[in-house]
């Protein structure tokens, strides 16, 4: 019952938070409706005895890669109108219809099946199995997944060198501002 | 009556949370908006995982997230110095803007 409860409350507010992404014309206000998408998607994963993974998406989601975005609409300006001009005929309505009946899809199936598709090998299982600890993690992190953890190890290298090089990267002064000017 | 909430219950919030960023991907202009998008569907796959994983009674769900978050991460870090360095030269986060790319 206190999962139901939980369920509906975040799941609604996940939802709210989605809407408010693609709806806000302010990404100020994106970017707060996902913090909210986030949390409410962290309070989940603790519902599913997920809680080192709850901890990371607060730590690493809600903490680093929003701050990240936020700084990032600050520094090229929030105070700009988006271009709402349609370079395809009727992008918008059809992007929308398109959604929608993705939506309903989800909605007609759930409605139909009652979410038969999935084993409910949840109820008879064991909640110790899946309870997600850092030890309970770490000992199949680190034998079993510990080429993709090298892997991730690598990525991450190569990212932060890329975006270094990125940042750092400058052409000559004339040339931009030949580009500026428009010529 | 007693409602239970299985796996399939997140699933479906899931899949509803994707479609939302996948309409917003083919709606919105602003790159910036467009890579909250992707976090959006991101976080979708993950929240599926999580679910499918506790269906499944084993924790590879939750290990798989941690490799998705990584990836996440490196993505944002990487596309907002794309986004950064393209505003320094045309002063807009559009992507119609961007057509000019394709020469």
């Amino acid at each position: 019952m206190v999962e139901l409860v939980v369920f509906v409350l975040m799941g609604g507010g996940a939802l709210a938070g989605g809407v408010t992404v693609i709806k806000a014309r302010n990404p100020v206000y994106s970017a707060m409706g996902l913090l909210g998408t986030l949390f409410a998607i962290a309070v989940l994963y603790v519902m599913q005895l997920a809680h080192f993974v709850a901890a990371v998406q607060v730590i690493v989601y809600a903490g680093a890669v929003l701050t990240l975005f936020l700084f990032v609409i600050m520094m090229v300006g929030v105070d700009k109108e988006e271009d709402v001009r349609e370079t395809i005929p009727h992008q918008r309505r059809l992007a929308l219809a398109l959604g929608l009946i993705a939506i309903g899809i989800v909605v007609s199936l759930v409605a139909r099946g009652r979410f038969a598709w999935v084993p409910v090998a949840s109820a008879a299982a064991d909640p110790q199995a899946t309870n997600g600890t850092v030890q309970a993690l770490a000992e199949p992190m680190f034998t079993d997944w510990v080429l993709a953890f090298e892997a991730t190890a690598l990525l991450l290298t190569i990212a932060a060198a890329g975006t270094i090089a990125l940042a750092s990267f400058r052409r000559p002064v004339a040339d931009t501002a030949a580009e500026r000017t428009g010529v | 009556m007693s409602l239970v909430v299985t796996s399939g219950w997140y699933m479906t919030l899931a899949a509803v949370l994707f479609a939302l960023g996948a309409l917003g991907i083919l709606i919105r202009r602003n790159a910036l908006v467009m890579f909250m998008c992707i976090e959006l569907m991101l976080n979708a796959v993950n929240l599926t995982f999580v679910a499918a994983g506790r269906a499944l009674g084993n924790l590879d769900g939750q290990l798989a997230v941690f490799f998705v978050l990584v990836v996440a991460a490196a993505e944002v870090v990487v596309g907002l110095a794309i986004i950064v360095a393209i505003f320094r030269r045309r002063q807009s986060a559009s992507v119609d803007e961007l057509s000019e790319l394709a020469g």
